[in-house]
């Protein structure tokens, strides 16, 4: 591509997605959104199932300059199917030109995107459904005040885990699980990275089959920080190695970035009211030293 | 015009096919699965153009149904039973969307427990969806209210999603023979969908399906879509006129037979009440004067054809193939409802049978008609009925005692 994304001052100027949304201050999903839709382009119909940013389109008002549809929790890829088809059919019968098409996205939350909606993800993959996911993942069910899903992170504090040792479950790893379906792409993208989300968007827009973008969006109301801290919390993430920026594609995973030095991870849980539990009233060292060791043993393995 | 010997199932299948759908969202499920068997054998032998795609369940098909319409084709799918229950949600949040589709529902009852044959709860549970809903007798009718409801569907003044409605196994798997009507006649009565304003193209960016925020806006949107649904009750007469004129057969919200003159009436939907009208040829020559009235379409609700129809008769009594719990059936409360204050209005009696595809026998109809003429006459109104007969008792106590008897076997303490 001649116009192909290499450095910071080669990203889109123009910005296409309005302003004057609900979503919260610092919203590091809405900050990945701005930054996805400015590549994407406004040829596109983005599919949405319940979750923070089913708020964007408010009768009569949308930040979008394109499509939307809203369908439910657990079915927007099932949506994407059928304006997929539908697009399709009308191209092959020639009742659309092909001008007229459309990039079929899909658009949902941690909560759907890793629990509710998972089956109706797998099929499309399945399928072979030629659209682009785009989860926005805070961790939590966001929209509903911060109750734990299956993308919560251990030992965080949720709205349903507010003892000491915060959520006793992992967060499950859904770009495994995109990758074991051997989907044409998966990224993990943040928003306090913009090339390099730029750069991934570009790639997942050039390519055909079933692909995702996850985003990890810092959260200020559900991970308790101030929001001006959106962007430093979302670099932290990755120099600490909390947030691998990785690619798979043609079967083989790609890690975009090394952090090297890797930060401590107390460094980034500091940064956020739903791990202060883990400093005080006193350090709990035990739990510190167990989340260091996942992200040491995950990191270990990919130098390998 | 071509005659052939088809089942429910091939008559729904057939229909499809006529009104030239582009797209069928899929997922088998008994007793339906017949129609998506043929339709997919259709479309890859090239006698249908567009697509069927396999989905992973019936919410899934039923998301993916209303989003194609949305996008502007025409759309056809199926059901029965749980999976109807299963993609409820869906069934509850796309009529909303004014994207017109026909969805094919074989009624089975519904779990616990479990099982395969035809009542009415399953489509009845749509009946606050916004979902227009026809219910059919024969499979000539079948085939005839998939296309009249894809015209309905799709009018401007309606724009709502249609249920078809046959009866599991009685109607699904019974073949009849069935008028196929010449595609060019189809095509006249049925022109290609025209998806108005409700469509997805890079051209003209629309949101479809947003949220609102407060009680006026959403009241004003679900009060339109009421509008709509009982706009299409004029809608309907209109159309089913130009359906007679096209293919020389009568339709309407309501089907009656020997009801004019009659002082007793049976109310009942699908195919059962085929039975009450040969029960009620047979009253006829005992020199009892019954009927039968058979309303076509539940939603939109035929209120004034029926109180019109059972105006003066001395007994209706509406036989429900299905049962809300706690309170009994639908049909009959609904009928109230639509009686109450009538001058000369009927006694109305509530009897529940035929669930899970259980046998309405002649002399029931018979029994019933005699008790409900002998209450009229004393002006009284029978206590609901649940029918059941002292033989079915002694076979379900048969099978308790063979369950006692295998659990001793097993040595489990009673």
């Amino acid at each position: 591509m001649s116009d192909a994304i290499r450095r910071m001052k080669d990203l889109p100027s123009t910005h296409l997605l309005g302003t004057g949304t609900p979503m919260c201050a610092g919203c590091g999903g809405l900050e990945a959104l701005h930054q996805i839709y400015d590549v994407l382009g406004t040829n596109t119909v983005f599919v949405n199932a319940a979750g923070c940013m089913t708020l964007l389109s408010v009768y009569p008002f949308t930040p979008f300059r394109g499509s939307w549809l809203y369908t439910a929790m657990a079915c927007a890829p099932a949506g994407a199917q059928g304006v997929r088809d539908a697009l399709d059919i009308l191209l092959t019968s020639k009742r659309l030109p092909p001008e007229d098409d459309l990039q079929t996205i899909v658009l949902t939350g941690d909560g759907a995107a890793y629990g509710m909606g998972l089956s109706s993800t797998s099929a499309a993959i399945d399928r072979n459904l030629d659209f682009l996911y785009i989860c926005y993942d805070n961790e939590g069910y966001g929209n509903t005040g911060q109750q734990s899903s299956p993308a919560t992170p251990h030992a965080a504090q949720t709205a349903t885990n507010t003892g000491s040792r915060g959520f006793p479950g992992y967060k499950k790893d859904l770009f495994g699980i995109w990758a074991a379906h051997r989907p044409a792409y998966v990224a993990t993208v943040i928003g306090a990275e913009p090339l390099d989300l730029a750069k991934k968007i570009e790639k997942a827009k050039s390519l055909r089959g079933p692909r995702l973008i996850l985003a990890l969006a810092p959260c200020p109301t559900g991970w308790d920080f101030d929001p001006a801290e959106s962007v430093e919390i979302g670099r932290l993430a990755v120099r600490s190695g909390v947030w691998p920026l990785k690619e798979y594609i043609d079967g083989k995973v790609i890690h975009n970035h090394v952090p090297h030095p890797r930060a401590p991870v107390e460094e980034y849980l500091k940064t956020q009211g739903r791990f202060a539990h883990l400093f005080s009233p006193e350090r709990n060292d035990a739990l510190l030293g167990e989340i260091q060791a996942h992200i040491d043993a995950y990191w270990a393995a990919v130098n390998k | 015009m071509n005659r052939q010997l088809l089942t429910g199932n091939a008559a729904a299948a057939w229909g499809a096919r006529l009104a030239q759908v582009d797209y069928v969202p899929a997922f088998p499920i008994t007793p339906q699965t017949e129609i998506i068997e043929t339709l997919a054998r259709w479309f890859e032998r090239g006698e249908m153009t567009g697509r069927l795609t396999m989905l992973e369940s019936e919410h899934s098909m039923v998301t993916a149904a209303a989003a194609a319409a949305a996008t502007g084709v025409r759309v056809f799918t199926a059901t029965s039973s749980q999976g109807l229950l299963y993609a409820m949600e869906m069934v509850f949040t796309v009529p909303g969307w004014r994207a017109p589709f026909v969805l094919v529902n074989v009624s089975r009852g519904l779990a616990s427990p479990i099982t395969l044959e035809s009542d009415h709860n399953d489509v009845l549970a749509t009946r606050d969806s916004g979902f227009l809903q026809v219910h059919c007798a024969t499979c000539q009718e079948v085939l005839d209210h998939v296309l009249l409801a894809y015209r309905i569907a799709e009018d401007s003044r309606v724009r709502l999603p249609v249920i078809v409605n046959l009866d599991g196994f009685t109607l699904s798997f019974t073949r009849e023979p069935v008028d196929l009507p010449a595609a060019e006649a189809v095509q006249q009565f049925l022109p290609p969908f025209d998806p108005q304003n409700v469509r997805f193209r890079a051209s003209k960016p629309v949101s479809q399906a947003v949220a609102v925020l407060a009680g006026s806006p959403y009241s004003y949107f679900r009060y339109e879509t009421h509008l709509a649904a009982q706009q299409a009750l004029s809608v309907l007469d209109e159309i089913a006129e130009q359906f007679f004129q096209a293919f020389g057969r009568r339709t309407g919200p309501l089907a009656t037979y020997r009801s004019e003159d009659a002082d007793m009436v049976f109310v009942m939907i699908g195919a059962g009440a085929t039975k009450a009208c040969e029960a009620a040829d047979r009253l006829r020559e005992a020199g009892v004067a019954a009927g039968v009235v058979r309303p076509r379409w539940l939603r939109p609700y035929p209120a004034a054809a029926l109180r019109a129809a059972l105006a003066g008769k001395k007994a209706v009594a509406v036989i429900d193939q299905d049962l809300s719990m706690g309170q009994g059936g639908v049909l009959h409360a609904e009928l109230a409802a639509a009686l109450y204050g009538m001058p000369n209005a009927p006694m109305l009696a509530s009897i529940i049978g035929g669930l899970g595809g259980r046998n309405i026998p002649p002399e029931e109809f018979y029994e019933i008609a005699k008790r409900m003429l002998g209450f009229a006459a004393r002006g009284e109104t029978p206590p609901p009925q649940l029918l059941f007969t002292e033989r079915e008792l002694r076979q379900v106590r048969k099978l308790q005692a063979i369950a006692v008897v295998e659990r001793k076997e097993l040595g489990e303490k009673p």
